[in-house]
């Protein structure tokens, strides 16, 4: 089947959205992947924001003035030649593992979500840590990934009442999605463990442990590597 | 060369022109909330453009100099004094060491912006030296300033050794706070955002028509919308997609939100309206409880206006250090 057309919609002065599509969906979300590393060779000045199944163009409109189409039609044209001539092969994807310490002081609602669920706490972790997961898109605040890929009997609804402070690490389920807080931050999602790993520092290269396009594995560890993991991040 | 903070303020953050080119990791731009203002004041201190200020939110902090400085206040107009000695805002004026600068309320507006000749010399993060409260980058983390902070005031080249003097002194001119503060709290210019049409006709009309109020919990993340509830003809189901500052989402609860300097880079909330850039200063300068009335405005109309906005503002920078170089007064 052919791949839908990509719509193209100006949504401010110095924005054009490029839309594959209105699901969440692995397939769209590689064709937004690979638009965005095809535009970054061919078009290397522009910012690209790749979402779960569009990207953002932002681009001075100043500079794309044109006497005869609007700094948004000129750059469209651009955007289609590039992606026209040229479609990248995708890299291969880095494969991450985040060990993930499952449950108590580390994921205070796994309990909550186990019994919502009707499965045993064991299990909720086994189809939590088996899935291969793959990085949709960074997003929400710094280095946060929002993953594809969670085994949809775990689909959660958020919480009612939003955390004000989310320890960093927290791996969170928000309905079919489940990420990873790489900073004390505000949170509605169900808490069900924490990495020691640092997802973002600003001091490190790159700032961001993922990148959209990564695949990524949890792996279950107990309170004692979680320390000296921690320990070691910290060193 | 340092500025001592004594005392804060309401919510002072150091801020330049924004953090460009990391949205794909999360990283929003934040910077000034009011562009043209910090450009400004900029060139009043004779910097070359890109140096942090200090933004001050409706109540400004008391700052000891620690040397001989210029220092420039635009924006929203402040009270503000050395002492008994009145600081005009919109000109240059040169502080001696060990001056304490008072900032005080404004009468309208929500944010002033302080330049310091030199700049605010904090680490720049990710190549930009502005504070992320949402994100936590920038000074100490991101935080506002608190009393006790040293901020380092960058090099400025042909300091004079008159510059050094013990006086506290004004330079002869000043700008025209107009066309670059709105004190007639004009009407905001919206351009129709994706699911404009999805909402109800009522809405549609109560958007443009009728006159909304800037909500108490507002902040550099958001300006949020009381007076008014709209409603879409039926639930939406959307995905996240990048999010921008000047979007006007529509969360559940039917007030709307206009996302500012420090949006967060994705939002799955309808997108209603879009603020045409060259009023977003404008609405940054309304404080909770102000009065936003929106007109409808098309894109290719709002970017006419930005060009014009820009190439007034670059004519007048321009012509500011000019008339510095000439007067010799800040050595710029």
């Amino acid at each position: 089947m052919e791949p839908a057309p990509i719509q193209f919609e100006p949504i401010a002065e110095d924005a054009l959205l490029l839309r594959f599509g209105e699901r969440i969906d692995v397939t769209l979300n590689e064709r937004v992947r690979a638009a965005v590393i095809t535009l970054q060779r061919q078009l290397p000045q522009l910012e690209y924001v790749p979402a779960y199944a569009s990207v953002l163009v932002r681009f001075d409109p100043l500079a794309w003035h044109n006497a005869n189409v609007s700094p948004h039609q000129a750059l469209e044209r651009q955007v289609r030649i590039a992606l026209g001539h040229d479609e990248a092969p995708v890299h291969a994807s880095r494969e991450q593992e985040i060990p993930v310490c499952y449950g108590g002081v580390h994921g205070p609602d796994l309990a909550g979500v186990a019994q919502h669920l009707h499965l045993p706490i064991d299990d909720v972790i086994a189809r939590h840590a088996d899935a291969d997961y793959h990085v949709a898109m960074l997003g929400f605040a710094p280095g946060f990934p929002y993953l594809l890929g969670l085994d949809p009997t775990l689909a959660m609804p958020r919480r009612d009442d939003p955390r004000q402070r989310v320890p960093a690490g927290s791996v969170g389920i928000g309905g079919l999605q489940t990420g990873i807080y790489p900073d004390p931050l505000p949170g509605g999602w169900q808490l069900i463990g924490r990495t020691p790993l640092r997802l973002f520092d600003v001091n490190a290269t790159p700032p961001s442990l993922l990148a959209t396009g990564d695949r990524v594995r949890f792996r279950a560890i107990d309170d004692d590597e979680f320390r000296h993991l921690e320990a070691e991040q910290h060193r | 060369m340092s500025v001592s903070v004594l005392k804060p303020g309401l919510l002072s953050t150091v801020q330049d022109g924004g953090r460009p080119g990391h949205a794909a990791i999360g990283v929003g731009r934040a910077g000034a909330m009011d562009i043209p203002a910090w450009r400004l004041a900029n060139a009043l201190v004779g910097n070359r453009g890109g140096e942090a200020a200090l933004e001050c939110t409706l109540l400004g902090p008391t700052l000891r100099f620690e040397q001989a400085a210029w220092i420039a206040l635009t924006g929203a107009p402040i009270q503000a004094h050395i002492r008994s000695f009145d600081v005009p805002p919109w000109t240059a004026c040169h502080v001696a060491a060990g001056s304490v600068l008072q900032l005080g309320g404004m009468a309208v507006g929500c944010r002033s912006y302080l330049t310091v000749r030199g700049g605010f010399d904090v680490t720049p993060v990710l190549g930009s030296r502005s504070s992320d409260l949402h994100a936590r980058l920038g000074h100490h983390a991101g935080r506002a300033l608190q009393a006790g902070d040293v901020l380092r005031i960058g090099p400025a080249s042909d300091l004079h050794e008159e510059d050094a003097a013990d006086t506290i002194q004004a330079l002869p001119w000043r700008l025209d706070p107009q066309p670059w503060f709105d004190f007639a709290s004009s009407p905001i210019t919206l351009c129709h955002g994706s699911h404009w049409s999805q909402l109800d006709k009522a809405s549609q009309e109560r958007l443009y028509g009728s006159r909304f109020s800037i909500g108490k919990d507002s902040n550099r993340t958001a300006s949020r919308l009381d007076g008014q509830t709209l409603q879409l003809r039926a639930p939406l189901e959307l995905i996240s997609e990048a999010a921008l500052p000047g979007t006007v989402q529509l969360p559940p609860s039917g007030q709307p939100i206009v996302l500012m300097a420090e949006a967060p880079v994705t939002g799955g909330y309808p997108r209603i309206g879009q603020v045409a850039a060259v009023d977003l200063p404008r609405l940054a300068q309304r404080r909770p409880g102000d009065a936003v009335c929106f007109r409808h405005g098309t894109l290719e109309h709002a970017i006419a206006r930005l060009t014009e906005r820009e190439q007034a503002l670059d004519a007048l920078l321009a012509q500011v250090a000019r008339r510095l170089q000439r007067e010799g007064s800040t050595r710029a």
